[in-house]
């Protein structure tokens, strides 16, 4: 998956985690985040999310949160694609 | 750069001294900067004192004060609320005799506007409040208790809440969770883009930027100058 989405949450993670430019380019389905990035605890994870409301328009509640959503790139995208094409 | 005290104004009347960092050789032009607020405070600090530092080779004078109740205040937070803040920083401005400021990210909800003003990516207090509030829900979940915004909000405005390592009273509670940034006329919006790069404020930890301090030095000392 390569679409708007998947470009608009790797420019997110670049800025959250203040990588260089193209380095979540290597990131896949696979990679951890949550609980496998140390500075990923929940101030930067509540950042993360703030950050994907502004810029991909959409609104998460507190029942969205859940480890598992958090756990890799593949289900953060997964669950960001989800809210942005509605119920 | 030294450290400076100023007078500031108590809610029940009277003042306590407060802290200022300053770059001070009495010269005419002198910028009061607003700092962003929390944990964005911590965020943004690097840039804000490398920002100084260029104004300072500039020519130009600056003051970062401590907002009571944070950094090396003898306040406490708990008692705060947005009008002391608001009378603080216009304290700071005429102690300073400051003759323009600079709102950071949340410092843009209390920069005085009776000098002229610049506010830097001004965010409202409702969205500070919001991201707090998630991250001690994402904390708590993690201890495996439960909590939820509605409750957390619920309690904030009657107790107050501690939001990431901050006590914050009931008062300053129920203020943040309205307050906008001012339009009006005479402030000047620096928006991202005129500085380049992401802001420093969603990073997971503290970073810094020479380019990014560069252009708003310069966007500030062009402004200054006029």
């Amino acid at each position: 998956m390569n679409n708007e989405t998947d470009l608009l949450l790797r420019a997110i993670l670049t800025d959250v985690l203040g990588l260089k430019p193209g380095q979540t380019d290597g990131f896949t389905d696979e990679t951890g985040l949550f609980g496998h990035l140390p500075e990923l605890d929940s101030m930067a994870v509540a950042g993360l999310l703030t950050e994907m409301e502004d810029r991909l328009d959409i609104v998460i509640e507190d029942d969205d949160i859940d480890g598992e959503m958090l756990e890799a790139y593949g289900s953060l995208l997964a669950f960001a694609q989800q809210k942005r094409d509605g119920p | 750069m030294k450290p400076l005290r100023w007078p500031c104004p108590l809610a029940g009347g009277g003042t306590a001294e407060e802290y200022a960092l300053g770059f001070d050789r009495s010269r005419d032009k002198r910028l009061l900067i607003c700092p962003a607020l929390f944990d964005e405070a911590n965020r943004m600090r690097r840039l804000t004192v490398e920002v100084m530092r260029r104004l300072d080779g500039a020519g130009i004078d600056s003051f970062i004060p401590d907002l009571p109740g944070t950094n090396e205040s003898m306040q406490a937070l708990h008692i705060q609320s947005s009008d002391d803040w608001r009378d603080a920083m216009k304290r700071a401005a005429n102690h300073f005799s400051a003759t323009h400021v600079l709102g950071i990210r949340g410092g843009c909800l209390f920069t005085p506007l009776t000098i002229p003003a610049w506010h830097y990516a001004p965010v409202k207090s409702a969205s500070l409040l919001r991201q707090m509030i998630r991250a001690r829900v994402l904390a708590s979940r993690e201890a495996g208790q439960e909590e939820t915004s509605e409750a957390l909000l619920e309690t904030g405005a009657r107790d107050g809440l501690e939001l990431a390592g901050h006590r914050i009273g009931p008062d300053l509670f129920a203020d943040l969770r309205s307050l906008e940034p001012s339009n009006d006329g005479n402030i000047t919006q620096i928006g991202q883009d005129m500085i380049g790069g992401s802001g420093l404020w969603m990073r997971a930890e503290p970073g810094e930027s020479r380019d990014q301090a560069d252009a708003l030095a310069a966007v500030l000392a062009l402004g200054i100058a006029q």
